[in-house]
């Protein structure tokens, strides 16, 4: 279907963004949330309309890929052109619809847990500017249309964080993301300058049939390159060492943890990886970077997750620790297993967040695991979505995470011995994020109330349950697009889009036998948890106690924030006080200032005499000055000084 | 017949006369007087010449200023009223509301 063009996906929720953002303040809230509504899901029916006949086709969907140059140009400077180019190939095709798909179902959600807020027009036209520098990001052919969606989701990012403004915590929150971040950016950008010195372009196919003409082509530059952008990845996917800003962000409603900060925002920077694959498959080097820092951030996440307290922190670093598997996965070049794991995520990270918001909302915005317990009985159909996320993300077979997990622990351990360490870190991990996982599981809805006080928890709206459902549903079937021997069926749809990697997956057996470890690794986490947690929050105090230093340094989270604190921000807050500020700002320029003013103003005290106001003095000088234009122009003055003072003016005296 | 020095030396003593009441009278009408004094000097030397070289544009230039003369009395005593009505004094020092 090719009625409708590729630019209408972005523009519709632009439209939302300009309606709300502009008169939303004077609509009604039923009219703001139809809006922000349709708009997502006019992009949605028309990413789905590209897609008709697709499920059934057999082996392998067949899609076409679609090239859209927008008539008018960008940037058309000598040899370098740069177009707003829109490019749906499998990759962006895979991207939008969970883009679109979880992002509208989010929208649903938001009408529900938004309800009673102030500045609710406010909330939805910035997720409509989300979800249209977003599809930008996804859609665009070129990595500096690329950079516009990505900073621009940065920026939405920014204003959902700071929602609370008032709240000190949210405002810094905020500006601490869109910080970390500008390092990130920085290496996009300084990536984008090799690029563009490397290759004269800019457009990755182009990139691609270059790199591809020239097999020569590799170490040195390239390995730059790809190491710049894989600085830019780890700033938006919150890898090490730049993944302190996403726990912070938890500060922004819960609707927007889960669709910017889990679904789909923080896994840009695997897509931007996944798109820039050919750079990436020439430098080795790169590639082990990459996988090494998406493995170390991936057990680093999960090891501060088994101590944290506050239920959405828990989740924050479970994302960053399933963003490091998508990093493992494309360390590994298994590119299609890392995509498939960002949508399997998206669907149960996205679930675990609107759980979490259904019980925070339920208990009226408590958010620390050690005041819930017994919400079983009180919000049922919570507690059973979130039963169907928890086991998912830990890891049992069928459900989504199960065939995406094992995708990329399969890719990894079929990498040689270095893969073996990667993979061992990975299962260890999931050994982890299933502990914390049932962790959290029971100390919400088992046990008995923890809660202070005597409030009642409420029911919470049916757009938000229905909502839950269709992500567990989701989360229960998301997997089984990849089931199929070898990359599996979604491996091969996505293979023209991410370069031929259909060997990484290896024979039946040795697949089977990692699965089965996986799942008895996820079983054992569940064990543990459960014989902590099961019987209330006794159990994990006494072990808290005797081991109390490795328990304090992962409640303080290894102190990176203080690490940080003490090594980079102060020494950069000091520069700017003192040097900056004090010494360049006000002493140099300041006082080149005030000198400057000092001077005119001693001028002026010296002239202002003249401006007497008193108009006889004005007539004085008036009569002074004809008088002395009259002396001048009658006087002979050559002749006078000449006769009297033997002085000669003028080349025709005498 | 007067000789035309005598004219010029008329003409110089009303302008001076001019001047000086310009510059040491205080009452605001008696300054403006001094200056229509200054303008008829100027115009006392116009026609002595105009006779003197027989040339008719002196005599014309004589009207102009005249009418100048008429125009800026109008506006001048205008000012003047108003000056008058919001300050209640015609001295020219004490109208300085210009000054710093």
């Amino acid at each position: 279907m090719k009625i409708f063009h590729l630019w209408l996906i972005p523009l519709l929720p632009f439209a939302g963004f300009l309606l709300n953002g502009i008169l939303g303040r004077g609509l009604p809230k039923w009219l703001v949330s139809t809006i922000a509504l349709l708009a997502p899901l006019g992009s949605l029916l028309i990413v789905l309309s590209t897609t008709f006949g697709f499920f059934g086709s057999v082996p392998v969907p067949h899609f076409e890929p679609r090239i859209e140059t927008c008539p008018i140009g960008w940037i058309h400077a000598g040899a370098l052109n740069i177009d707003f180019t829109f490019v749906l190939d499998q990759l962006s095709l895979v991207m939008l619809l969970v883009v679109t798909g979880v992002g509208f179902l989010i929208h649903i959600y938001s009408v529900g847990y938004m309800g009673h807020e102030e500045g609710y027009w406010r909330f939805f036209s910035y997720m409509n500017l989300f979800m249209f520098f977003m599809t930008v990001l996804v859609l665009a052919g070129n990595a500096l249309l690329m950079f516009v969606g990505w900073e621009g989701v940065g920026l939405a990012s920014y204003l959902l964080i700071g929602f609370y403004f008032q709240k000190k915590s949210a405002a810094s929150a905020g500006m601490k993301a869109f910080v970390v971040n500008r390092i990130g950016d920085f290496g996009f950008l300084i990536g984008m300058f090799l690029l563009l010195a490397t290759f004269g372009t800019l457009t990755f196919s182009e990139i691609a049939a270059k790199l591809d003409a020239d097999p020569t082509l590799q170490g040195g530059v390239v390995t730059a390159i790809a190491l710049c952008l894989l600085l830019g990845a780890a700033g938006k996917s919150a890898q090490l060492p730049l993944y302190v800003w996403l726990p912070d962000a938890m500060e922004g409603p819960t609707p927007v943890s889960a669709l910017i900060h889990a679904a789909t925002m923080v896994t840009a920077g695997v897509y931007m990886i996944a798109r820039t694959h050919a750079i990436f498959d020439r430098s080795p080097l790169a590639l082990s970077v990459v996988a090494i820092v998406g493995a170390a951030t991936a057990l680093f996440a999960a090891t501060i997750g088994l101590a944290q307290t506050d239920i959405k922190r828990v989740l924050a670093y479970s994302t960053i620790s399933q963003l490091g598997y998508m990093f493992l996965g494309c360390g590994v070049a298994a590119y299609s297993a890392a995509i498939f794991h960002l949508v399997t995520h998206a669907f149960f990270k996205a679930l675990l967040f609107l759980g979490a918001g259904a019980v925070i909302h339920a208990l009226n915005g408590e958010q620390d695991l050690r005041k819930m317990g017994g919400l079983r009985k009180n919000v049922p159909l919570t507690f059973w979505t979130m039963t169907i996320a928890v086991f998912t993300i830990a890891g049992f077979p069928p459900l989504a995470a199960f065939f995406s997990k094992d995708a990329i622990l399969a890719a990894a351990f079929a990498q040689g011995s270095s893969g073996k360490i990667l993979w061992f870190v990975g299962l260890v991990t999931a050994l982890l994020t299933s502990f914390y996982m049932f962790r959290l599981w029971y100390l919400t809805f088992t046990g008995e109330s923890r809660a202070e006080g005597h409030h009642h928890p409420h029911a919470n709206p049916k757009s938000m349950l229905g909502v839950l459902v269709i992500l567990a549903i989701l989360s229960i079937c998301g997997g089984w697009i990849g089931i199929g021997a070898g990359v599996g069926r979604f491996g091969a749809f996505l293979a023209p889009a991410t370069g031929q990697h259909l060997e990484e997956a290896s024979a039946g057996s040795l697949e089977l036998i990692l699965s089965i470890v996986a799942v008895a690794v996820a079983a054992i986490g569940w064990f543990i948890a459960h014989s902590i947690y099961s019987k209330g929050t006794k159990r994990a105090e006494e072990l808290a106690a005797t081991y109390s230093g490795p328990h304090t340094l992962l409640v303080h989270k290894y102190y990176v924030d203080e690490f940080y604190s003490a090594t980079i921000v102060k020494p950069i807050l000091a520069t700017s006080t003192y040097v900056l500020d004090w010494i360049v700002d006000k002493a140099i320029l300041g006082g080149a200032a005030w000198l400057l003013a000092g001077i005119c103003k001693f001028a002026g005290a010296l002239l202002q005499r003249w401006q007497s106001g008193n108009i006889r003095s004005y007539a004085a000088w008036l009569t002074a000055g004809a008088a002395a234009i009259l002396l001048f122009v009658l006087v002979p003055w050559s002749t006078v000084l000449a006769e009297w003072f033997g002085i000669h003016v003028g080349m025709g005296g005498h | 017949m007067i000789p035309l020095s005598w004219y010029l030396l008329l003409s110089a003593l009303l302008f001076s006369m001019g001047i000086v009441g310009f510059l040491i009278k205080r009452n605001l009408i008696t300054v403006f007087m001094s200056i229509e004094l200054m303008l008829n000097a100027v115009n006392l030397s116009f026609v002595t010449f105009a006779h003197q070289w027989h040339a008719v544009k002196g005599q014309i230039f004589v009207f102009f200023v005249m009418m100048v003369a008429a125009a800026e009395a109008a506006v001048g005593l205008a000012i003047i009223i108003a000056v008058f009505r919001a300050r209640a004094t015609l001295a020219v020092d004490r109208v300085d509301l210009m000054k710093l």
